[in-house]
């Protein structure tokens, strides 16, 4: 049991774990604020929208993909939330349904384009990217305050931790999107078909996985998950700016690989993706303790562990035979 | 007849009420007069072929031959153009691969067509994942999997990724996916090219056990030794024709091989006349225990400045491996190669070009010509890297070698800026000639130099190598096409199963004697 789990497929993740747990560890030792849960609890909060974003990019990029899409659809589905409850009398709750329901259909399409019409993703979802944009500037040029109860609510709802920390309702949607994505990946068929998609397109077909709905469906999911981050993004900030997540696209691949998932697709976990989403976080958090080190450096060292972790996956996918896509 | 939906064929077999049982050394897969064209070639010309449950069956012919066609031609991946496919006694039309495994003909290729991020056991459940409401059932999933791989004596940990094993192990799992659909007829297409010795006995372990369980295993490969291994009957096929269906046993090597080449009259020798200069020159270029595991046997080879080698052999004995290992294109394991009684360093194309040394591949489409580039600047492709980018030829000179080529050899195209893509195979071959030719290397290496070439232009390659060897440069060729060998050859190195076999010089070039040393 314990010889399989360090198996070629679960090195990377052990690798981000022992990464997170040395950060975390690193930041205890140096400063005695980071010993307490409110870091803990303020760490899920911050990255709860790019953490479920993250999770349906982690799909994407298991079945050989990838969505330039998901930043423009936060500021998207925030701008649409508040105009549909200012302007419309929508009630946030109805306003967010309506606003997953749109994302997963843009996102099916999205899917639908790249696989009928056999193109790269990356441009289809490139020209998702600027259209979503363009549309929540259609629908609003400014930044409009969401003010409804229910979203004072949503903001103030605090789960106490053990010491100084607590649980927001931003942390615990996150936690719960985790969950989900884990049983989708790991317990389902459609699941094991994205695997199987990712880790070799042409036998994946030629063994009966039904390619073409797989892909459609993985488009649509990152549609969903992307959709559902910018309602938690709206809610946490009670208020929507065209503008927003900007390059929250590529913060969510970073979180995908520094999380274990072979940009190639076919190996990779959901619960990966959220410690690779949270070392980003603390590294942001750390370098915010130091005080003396510009903001900028987290990007430094974000940049330097996606080194790492590409050449680490290079190696690993040498090591298998028979592979035949490049990484 | 009505097309019996797959559904229904599936029905039955499973049933076996559709199908007849095969007994033991009954046929369970023919084909009758099958026959298929393709535009310009007749690939199948009125094929009978009969499988027998519990045999394993080799199917054997050159490049062309026909083998991997009536292979598609039966498992439904082409439609046949005449002529009847029988499985069990009824005439069966698969409109594609999934619908022939489906009535149990089951294929593996030499590539294994596996996923191989995946575990063992997933790629064996695949599109039959036990469980409910799209849920995995995860422990039956081994469980199956671990029974299905048990049957073949394999035991491996079935939770581990399939590409972290060896390719004979994923070999077997593919063969274990294929017969656990019920298979009745097992193809397998050259799964031992890139296995080791070991590896090999453990496939054919398999294959023996699957034969004495009743299923019918056609076996595609190029090692003679392994056919007579394993093998009960053989048939050859050659350019889409039938040759015959033999006993294994009652079938000697060298009529083997000849059935394969086909027999014809030995033509009359056009061979060079070596000028008599007395003490013969110097070894060129002498190749010493060069190999590499699993692509080729260590082999020893010299050649003599003004000498043409010839390297024969059937299709898959390791012609092309042994001019790439020489030329460095892939790294020998083993041996070394000298210059004039100099060792250098050959482990890369652009250190074998800096030693002197021309490579002429075999596919010039994939590794040949630059198909978008003008012809001038394919012709001093290898130039230029000889000299290093940093040293650009000038425009002028350019034109002059190219101009030059273009008139020596005579290629056909109205000016030097024209894509070479656009010429015909011939003048394209010049081409690649005329860039190693300017730069004027001391060794050149042709695999199959007249391949897709016209009759006008393979006569005027031919006199180009004898010219060339004149002018004191020394050959390698390489090629499938023995009367071409014969024809230009002053020394021939005969390879077989991946190993040189034997060195035939002067009168001993003849066709009888490559036939007579391959079969030996």
């Amino acid at each position: 049991m314990f010889k399989s789990f360090f198996s070629e497929r679960t090195l990377p993740l052990a690798a981000t774990i022992l990464v997170c747990l040395a950060l975390y560890g690193w930041g205890m030792i140096q400063y005695r604020g980071f010993r307490d849960t409110l870091v803990l609890g303020n760490l899920l909060t911050d990255n709860a929208f790019l953490i479920i974003t993250a999770i349906g990019m982690t799909f994407v990029i298991l079945a050989g993909g990838i969505d330039l899409s998901v930043g423009s659809m936060i500021a998207f589905v925030g701008v649409l939330i508040a105009v549909l409850t200012r302007d419309f009398g929508f009630h946030p709750l109805a306003a967010a349904f309506v606003a997953l329901v749109i994302g997963s259909l843009l996102g099916g399409a999205m899917g639908w384009l790249i696989q009928a019409f056999d193109i790269q993703p990356f441009i289809i979802t490139l020209a998702g990217m600027f259209f979503l944009r363009g549309m929540a500037f259609l629908i609003n040029l400014d930044s409009v305050p969401i003010s409804h109860p229910f979203v004072d609510a949503f903001a103030a709802f605090r789960i106490p931790l053990p010491g100084k920390g607590w649980l927001s309702a931003s942390a615990l949607v996150m936690l719960a999107a985790v969950a989900g994505g884990i049983v989708i990946a790991h317990f389902t068929r459609f699941g094991r078909n994205v695997y199987a998609v990712g880790g070799d397109r042409a036998s994946a077909a030629l063994m009966g996985v039904p390619v073409g709905r797989t892909t459609v469906r993985v488009y649509a999911l990152s549609g969903f998950f992307s959709a559902l981050g910018g309602v938690i993004y709206a809610f946490y900030t009670a208020s929507s700016y065209p503008l927003a997540a900007v390059g929250v696209e590529l913060d969510a691949i970073a979180a995908v690989v520094i999380g274990g998932t072979l940009l190639a697709g076919g190996i990779g976990f959901i619960a990966g993706t959220f410690i690779g989403g949270l070392i980003q976080g603390i590294i942001q958090t750390l370098i915010a303790f130091d005080g003396s080190l510009n903001s900028w450096w987290t990007k430094i060292v974000i940049g330097g562990l996606l080194f790492t972790f590409i050449v680490m996956q290079r190696l690993l996918t040498r090591s298998f035979v028979g592979l035949r896509k490049a990484a | 007849m009505a097309e019996p939906s797959p559904a229904a064929l599936q029905g039955g077999l499973l049933l076996s009420g559709g199908l007849r049982p095969v007994q033991p050394g009954g046929v369970v897969l023919a084909a009758r007069g099958v026959s298929k064209n393709f535009p310009a070639v007749r690939a199948l010309v009125a094929v009978d072929f009969e499988l027998k449950a519990g045999e394993i069956h080799a199917l054997l012919g050159e490049n062309g031959a026909g083998k991997s066609t009536l292979i598609k031609v039966m498992t439904g991946v082409y439609e046949r153009d005449g002529g009847d496919v029988v499985l069990a006694g009824r005439i069966i039309h698969p409109a594609h691969a999934g619908e022939a495994q489906a009535l149990g003909i089951s294929t593996v290729y030499q590539e294994v067509n596996l996923i191989p991020t995946l575990s063992v056991a997933e790629n064996l459940m695949l599109e039959r994942q036990p469980g409910r409401f799209g849920f995995v059932n995860w422990r039956r999933l081994r469980a199956d999997a671990r029974q299905m791989l048990a049957r073949m004596g394999l035991d491996i940990d079935v939770s581990r990724p399939l590409g972290g094993f060896s390719v004979a192990v994923q070999q077997l799992v593919a063969i274990a996916r294929a017969i656990a659909l019920n298979a009745r007829v097992l193809i397998l297409d050259e799964p031992t090219a890139s296995l080791d010795r070991e590896e090999i006995d453990l496939l054919f372990a398999v294959m023996r056990d699957l034969r004495a369980a009743g299923l019918g295993i056609i076996f595609v490969t190029h090692f003679l030794d392994q056919v007579y291994e394993i093998t009960d009957r053989i048939t050859v096929l050659r350019n889409g024709q039938l040759i015959g269906t033999y006993e294994t046993a009652e079938l000697s090597q060298i009529d083997l091989v000849h059935h394969m080449l086909g027999r014809q009259l030995e033509s009359a020798s056009h061979r060079r006349k070596r000028p008599a200069t007395g003490a013969p020159a110097a070894d060129l270029v002498s190749v010493r225990g060069l190999g590499r595991r699993r692509l080729m046997e260590p082999l020893d080879l010299e050649v003599r400045a003004g000498e043409l080698v010839g390297l024969a052999g059937l299709l898959g004995s390791g012609r092309t491996e042994t001019a790439k290992l020489i030329f460095g294109a892939e790294n020998a394991d083993c041996g070394e190669v000298r210059v004039a009684g100099a060792a250098v360093d050959t482990s890369s194309p652009r250190r074998a070009i800096r030693a002197g040394f021309g490579f002429c591949p075999e596919d010039r489409k994939v590794e040949g010509i630059v198909p978008e580039l003008s012809v001038r600047e394919n012709i001093i492709l290898a130039l230029q890297a000889r000299q290093g980018w940093h040293r650009p030829i000038p425009r002028a000179e350019q034109q002059r070698l190219a101009d030059q080529m273009i008139e020596a050899l005579g290629i056909a195209t109205p000016d030097s800026e024209k894509p070479v893509g656009q010429l015909s195979g011939g003048n394209q071959q010049k081409c690649i000639l005329a860039r190693w030719l300017v730069s004027s290397p001391r060794f050149l290496i042709l695999d199959e130099p007249t391949r897709g070439i016209d009759v006008g232009g393979h006569a005027d390659i031919i006199t180009l190598l004898r010219q060339l060897c004149d002018e004191g440069m020394g050959l390698l060729v390489a090629s499938s096409e023995l009367e071409e060998i014969v024809a230009v050859a002053d020394r021939v190195a005969v390879l077989r199963d991946r190993r040189k076999v034997a060195e035939l010089s002067g009168e001993a070039v003849t066709r009888a004697g490559i036939i007579e040393a391959i079969a030996q």
